[in-house]
């Protein structure tokens, strides 16, 4: 693949890979961190920065935004990457808030949000069920 | 929040400006940046406000959680519905020409009727949300923060 | 003049999202995350997409921040120090970004007309929302009209996720009449 570095090249994808930084910024969170809430707060980073790469290519230099003017030489935005992202936004928060309502859920079960302690008392559960069928398994015989 | 007298002043002089500006967003949303979404969000973060500041007890009593679990259903159901009045009228589901005489009038109607069925659910969908997490038992005490 | 306020933009945004990485305090991760979605709607705004900062603005910055303080409270207020750092997660990040960045050099330059997005579907709803529909914005008519099936369905998703909320952690509130019913 043969790509001159020109500054005209570095200045048309520069939004790009800003705008990766910024997702891999969520996806280091969403990964490293083991409170679940920050794990949200980092999903949520990760998905606006994918919304920033749909409407920045819908963007046309020197455009306006798609709300018409009856001025005929006016050149528009692409409206269809705003009405896509637009209703992602909302999507989003909606199924933001059930991860939040997970949350609080695994709260009141668990006592914690970490998810290291959650996988530990689950992992202790899970032994001492072996223990108590291992046990009753003897009994039997 | 008793003891907040600025907070409680200025949430009553905030309250009615913010739910004139959902309306404002709702209805102008053809002819400027706005629409269905962004109403319900607003119109919502109007109540939600209320219920912060002056308690949910009081918010609950303007609306019921009943009313608001219907408003949810509602506003799909307006979507719908508008879709299957059109095909009741002899037009394609969705399809809003048949709606009046001449085909944009019938584009028209149809936009603001699915627009306010866009905002009544987001409107219940976000009041909901904020009912169920203000309306359980806090962990952590004022004091904690 | 744009240029130079997009990258002081995009220079908030990323020290607010390594900022959201390294404090520990929920509550402060939460405002952050608040600022963050105010700095995406101006973004938004000089990227030409009015609606969608709308909207970020009204649910990021508003909504959102209010559900998360929720969660707070009914949880824990910061964040344990973990054990170890593992070296593990950063490798797995920048390995995906070095792909996604060689994915980017195939894209057209930022802002060119002739990209092939905008050569079929948007300029054809430009051109005949006049025509048709007789509105302004042509966002509102796309998302209403030409796309209304897209739009139910995400209404529809709005609402699932509505009801898995209220009867995760509220119920539908059917209880106090039934007993109403049986003391009767």
């Amino acid at each position: 693949m043969a790509i001159d570095f020109d500054i005209d090249f570095i200045l048309g994808h520069i939004n790009y890979w800003l705008f990766v930084i910024l997702m891999l910024t969520g996806l280091y969170i969403v990964v490293a961190r083991g409170n679940l809430l920050k794990k949200i707060v980092g999903l949520n980073l990760f998905q606006v920065a994918v919304f920033m790469l749909y409407i920045s290519m819908g963007k046309i230099g020197g455009g306006t935004a798609p709300i018409l003017t009856g001025n005929p030489d006016e050149v528009y935005s692409n409206p269809l990457p705003h009405v896509l992202i637009l209703t992602a936004i909302v999507v989003g928060i909606a199924t933001t808030s059930l991860g939040l309502a997970l949350i609080v859920r695994i709260n009141e079960s668990y006592g914690t949000i970490e998810e290291d302690e959650i996988l530990e008392l689950d992992h202790q559960k899970s032994q001492s069920e072996i223990i108590k069928v291992a046990k009753e398994a003897s009994n039997d015989s | 929040m008793d003891h907040h007298l600025i907070l409680r002043v200025i949430t009553k002089i905030l309250v009615a400006p913010i739910l004139l500006y959902g309306l404002y967003v709702q209805f102008h949303g053809d002819f400027g940046p706005g629409g269905g979404f962004q109403a319900g969000v607003i119109f919502a973060v109007g109540f939600i406000l209320y219920g912060i500041v002056f308690g949910l007890r009081r918010l609950r009593q303007i609306f019921p959680d009943y009313v608001v679990h219907r408003l949810v259903a509602l506003g799909v159901l307006i979507y719908a519905g508008t879709g299957i009045v059109n095909m009741a009228l002899g037009g394609n589901f969705l399809d809003y020409n048949v709606l009046a005489e001449k085909g944009y009038q019938g584009q028209h109607w149809g936009i603001i009727a699915v627009e306010l069925g866009v905002g009544v659910t987001v409107f219940g969908v976000m009041m909901a949300i904020f009912y169920s997490f203000a309306g359980r038992p806090p962990s952590l005490d004022d004091k904690e923060w | 003049m744009e240029l130079v306020l997009t990258s002081l933009l995009f220079f908030a945004l990323v020290a607010t999202a390594i900022a959201i990485a390294l404090v520990r305090r929920l509550f402060a991760v939460v405002m952050l995350a608040g600022v963050f979605s105010l700095l995406a709607a101006m973004l938004f705004v000089l990227m030409d997409a009015v609606d969608v900062a709308f909207t970020e603005a009204a649910v990021g910055a508003g909504i959102s921040t209010v559900l998360m303080l929720g969660t707070i409270a009914l949880t824990a207020r910061s964040e344990k120090q973990p054990a170890s750092y593992s070296l593990v997660p950063l490798v797995i990040v920048v390995l995906t970004g070095l792909v996604l960045i060689y994915g980017t050099l195939d894209m057209p330059n930022f802002g060119s007309p002739d990209a092939p997005v905008q050569q079929h579907v948007g300029p054809d709803y430009i051109r005949k929302t006049p025509e048709d529909i007789h509105v302004p914005n042509v966002v509102t008519a796309v998302l209403a009209s030409y796309r209304g099936y897209d739009t139910l369905g995400e209404v529809t998703v709005v609402f699932t996720a509505g009801l898995g909320v209220i009867l995760l952690i509220s119920g539908l509130g059917r209880r106090p009449r039934r007993r109403k019913r049986e003391e009767d």
